[in-house]
C-alpha cells in the first residue's frame, strides 16, 4: 500500500480540516442563543403535558424589518370571552433570542376581547410562536417567520 | 424617572370594550449585552405589568428581555363602571411606577 498521500486525497482532508475550523469558530464567536429545540422546552414547560394544535390564534408581524430593536407585533384570539369560555393566557416565543421566552399575557373574562399589540426584539431571521391557553384547558398556536436585517440584542452598547 | 403615558377613552358606554394603549420609558437592558471592553451589562428590565379596574385585574403581562425598550402594550376591557383604572410596571432593581386613569361610563 502507498502510504503517499494522493493530492486528491489531502485536499479532502484538509477541507474538511478547514469546514471543522470554520465551524469551530463559528461556535466560538456565536454568543449563547436559544435554538428551536431550546424554544420547544420552553413551550413545553409552559405548556406542560397537554397538547397544542395549530390554530384559533391569529398573530401579526411584518415579514420583513429593518431593525430587530422594535419589531411591531399583534396577537389575538377570536373568543367571546366570558366566565364560561374565555382565553386565560397569551404565550409569546422566539427561536434564535438568546432566550425563547418573550411574553406572557393573562386575560379573564373582563378583558373583553383576548388581543395585545407590543414591541419586541428579535435577535434574528426567525420564527415566532403564539400560544393561546384556553379556560377549557386546551392550548392553540400560530407562527410567523420574519427576516431580520439588523439584528437585536447583541451589539455592544 | 420614568414616565409614562396612557390613553383610555374618558367616557365609554356600559358593556362597550375599550382598547387601552400604555407606554412607558425604560431601556430595558437585556443583559446579553456587552459594554466595548467586553463586560457584561447587567440585565434592567420591566418584569410585570397589571391593569387593575376598580381593584380588579383585568390584564396582566409578564415580559422578558426581548420586549423592546420603552415598552408598549396595547390591550383590551370592558367598561363595566365608571372609576379608575390603575396601571403598575414592576421591575429588576426595585423598578416600580403606577399610574391611573379615570374613566365614566354612561
Amino acid at each position: 500500500m502507498n502510504r503517499r498521500t494522493s493530492r486528491r486525497e489531502f485536499l479532502r482532508t484538509a477541507g474538511v480540516g478547514a469546514a471543522g475550523l470554520g465551524l469551530a469558530s463559528v461556535i466560538a464567536v456565536e454568543p449563547a442563543r436559544a435554538t428551536p429545540m431550546a424554544m420547544q422546552e420552553a413551550i413545553r414547560k409552559m405548556v406542560g403535558p397537554a397538547r397544542v394544535d395549530p390554530g384559533r390564534v391569529k398573530l401579526e408581524l411584518p415579514p420583513l424589518v429593518e431593525n430587530g430593536n422594535t419589531v411591531p407585533l399583534a396577537v389575538s384570539v377570536e373568543s367571546p370571552m366570558t366566565a364560561a369560555d374565555h382565553v386565560k393566557a397569551l404565550h409569546l416565543f422566539t427561536e434564535k433570542n438568546p432566550q425563547p421566552d418573550v411574553a406572557s399575557f393573562r386575560f379573564g373574562p373582563r378583558a373583553g376581547r383576548a388581543s395585545v399589540a407590543t414591541r419586541i426584539r428579535l435577535a434574528d431571521t426567525q420564527t415566532v410562536v403564539a400560544i393561546c391557553e384556553l379556560s377549557d384547558g386546551s392550548f392553540w398556536s400560530a407562527s410567523a417567520s420574519v427576516v431580520v436585517t439588523l439584528a437585536a440584542c447583541l451589539e455592544d452598547a | 424617572m420614568a414616565s409614562a403615558l396612557i390613553n383610555v377613552p374618558a367616557r365609554a358606554k356600559r358593556g362597550e370594550i375599550i382598547e387601552i394603549k400604555t407606554l412607558i420609558s425604560h431601556a430595558m437592558e437585556t443583559g446579553y449585552r456587552r459594554t466595548q471592553l467586553g463586560a457584561l451589562i447587567p440585565r434592567d428590565i420591566i418584569r410585570l405589568f397589571v391593569c387593575t379596574y376598580n381593584g380588579t385585574e383585568v390584564f396582566r403581562a409578564e415580559l422578558h428581555p426581548a420586549i423592546a425598550a420603552n415598552p408598549f402594550i396595547a390591550f383590551s376591557t370592558v367598561a363595566t363602571e365608571s372609576g379608575t383604572l390603575t396601571f403598575h410596571w414592576t421591575g429588576d432593581n426595585g423598578f416600580s411606577m403606577t399610574e391611573s386613569a379615570a374613566i365614566v361610563v354612561g
